[in-house]
């Protein structure tokens, strides 16, 4: 419908990670429970537009999804002088932290997909007791390397071309032709060299095994969802991952890849609304929250 | 890798053989090669083919071996693999070019600056029997 505008509000926020200030973009829809949303690597929050306007989870969330420094409109921060974007665990688990502290949102769940769904792993980890609940997609504590990341980030390849050549592979044959061109359009739009940089995190700096026996689901609840068709984070990586983490739920999702929430959104609430449910039932006494579709 | 019957090579082999024809068919395709110039050896690992390849049109394919041609890089993958990844719905890890690599069902060799630079034509060049053939899995 001509004219019809969406309930979600773009905005700028001031946040200061590593000691500089940087100019964080996010966009919000709802009321309730905060829950923050990460995307993938090399992408950015447009991923989460369809959870941000499903008007069932908005009356018991305020569903905040925000773009990575370097990612979508959060440029890079002003003292960047050109060096090489590299993502670690610990800069990407201070970025989160302090925007939701900027944000001042109480006992926030995260929901973080592929990159996001590995340091969700490390929030488990390090400060469970800061969230409400923690979700997992496409999350593992390590998965075997499919590609060699240098092809990413070469002058004599098309960047974005590649990008998107890559990781339309991890997309579910079955996901809408329309959400499939989305989700890789974003791939196709990032920076030169980001998508490499946040694979420093998730191949070299992010390595969990071992760690995430540690995490103890009785101080904040885990909740881990990974789509069939995903071989980069596989079925059985996530499996395994929780297989040491008594406690952790899985949930092995039919007909899904890699990009849940944006190359089948219908499909993807089928899974992620019942966890969602859960979580605003454990957080409420009325009985009306969390009774969703 | 896994072995596999007479006649699912046999399917595999004549899908390959016609993937010039119907990559004529394909304008969207061939726009999107281009700019691409690449000689490689693609197909089945036993009986692979020499593909020779000039402004996104396959200008020859022959079945290798033959004495002494030269190839870029190599894409080839076992009979059952191509026969998955032609499924019109492929199952999961069978659907990808890279995800048959990951599996250990294909190899990737050679230079791969091309294969790299033209993922997504290669990625749909080789899938053009999923559309056009039936082949037995």
């Amino acid at each position: 419908m001509s004219g019809y505008i969406e309930p979600i509000i773009g905005r700028y926020i001031h946040v200061e990670i590593g000691g500089e200030t940087h100019r964080i973009y996010f966009e919000e829809n709802g009321k309730g429970i905060p829950l923050v949303c990460l995307h993938t690597a090399g992408s950015d929050n447009r991923q989460w537009r369809h959870l941000l306007t499903d008007e069932e989870f908005a009356r018991d969330y305020r569903i905040i999804a925000f773009d990575m420094p370097f990612h979508g409109k959060s440029n890079p921060p002003a003292g960047w002088s050109g060096e090489e974007y590299q993502l670690t665990t610990a800069r990407y688990t201070e970025t989160i932290r302090a925007f939701c502290r900027a944000l001042k949102l109480e006992k926030p769940v995260v929901m973080g997909c592929s990159i996001g769904g590995r340091i969700v792993l490390n929030l488990a980890i390090d400060h469970a007791a800061e969230f409400r609940a923690l979700i997992g997609l496409e999350a593992a504590d390590f998965q075997a390397p499919w590609y060699d990341t240098a092809w990413l980030n070469r002058p004599d390849v098309h960047g974005g071309e590649v990008c998107a050549a890559l990781v339309s592979g991890l997309i579910a044959p079955q996901s809408p032709d329309a959400a499939r061109r989305e989700t890789l359009w974003a791939y196709k739009q990032g920076g030169p060299g980001v998508f490499k940089g946040d694979l420093y995190f998730y191949r070299v700096d992010g390595d969990l095994r071992g760690r995430v026996a540690g995490i103890d689901t009785k101080v904040c609840p885990l909740y881990l969802l990974t789509g069939e068709y995903d071989f980069s984070c596989m079925p059985e990586d996530t499996r395994r991952t929780a297989a040491s983490i008594p406690g952790a739920s899985v949930t092995i999702m039919e007909e899904v890849g890699h990009f849940p929430m944006s190359e089948n959104p219908a499909q993807f609430r089928r899974y992620i609304a019942p966890v969602l449910g859960e979580i605003a039932r454990a957080s409420s006494l009325s009985t009306k929250q969390g009774a969703y579709a | 890798m896994s072995s596999a019957p007479d006649a699912v090579d046999a399917a595999v082999i004549e899908a390959f053989s016609r993937i010039p024809v119907w990559l004529e068919r394909s304008e969207a395709l061939v726009a999107r090669g281009r700019y691409l110039d690449c000689d490689c050896l693609l197909g089945p690992v036993e009986q692979p083919f020499h593909v020779a390849i000039r402004s996104g049109r396959i200008v020859d394919l022959t079945p290798a071996p033959v004495l002494m041609r030269s190839w870029r890089f190599s894409y080839r993958a076992t009979s059952p693999a191509w026969a998955h990844y032609w499924q019109p719905m492929p199952r999961p890890g069978w659907h990808d070019l890279l995800a048959l690599t990951k599996r250990g069902e294909a190899v990737l060799e050679g230079d791969l600056h091309s294969f790299m630079a033209n993922l997504q034509y290669f990625k749909d060049l080789l899938a053009l029997p999923r559309q056009y053939a039936r082949a037995a899995a």
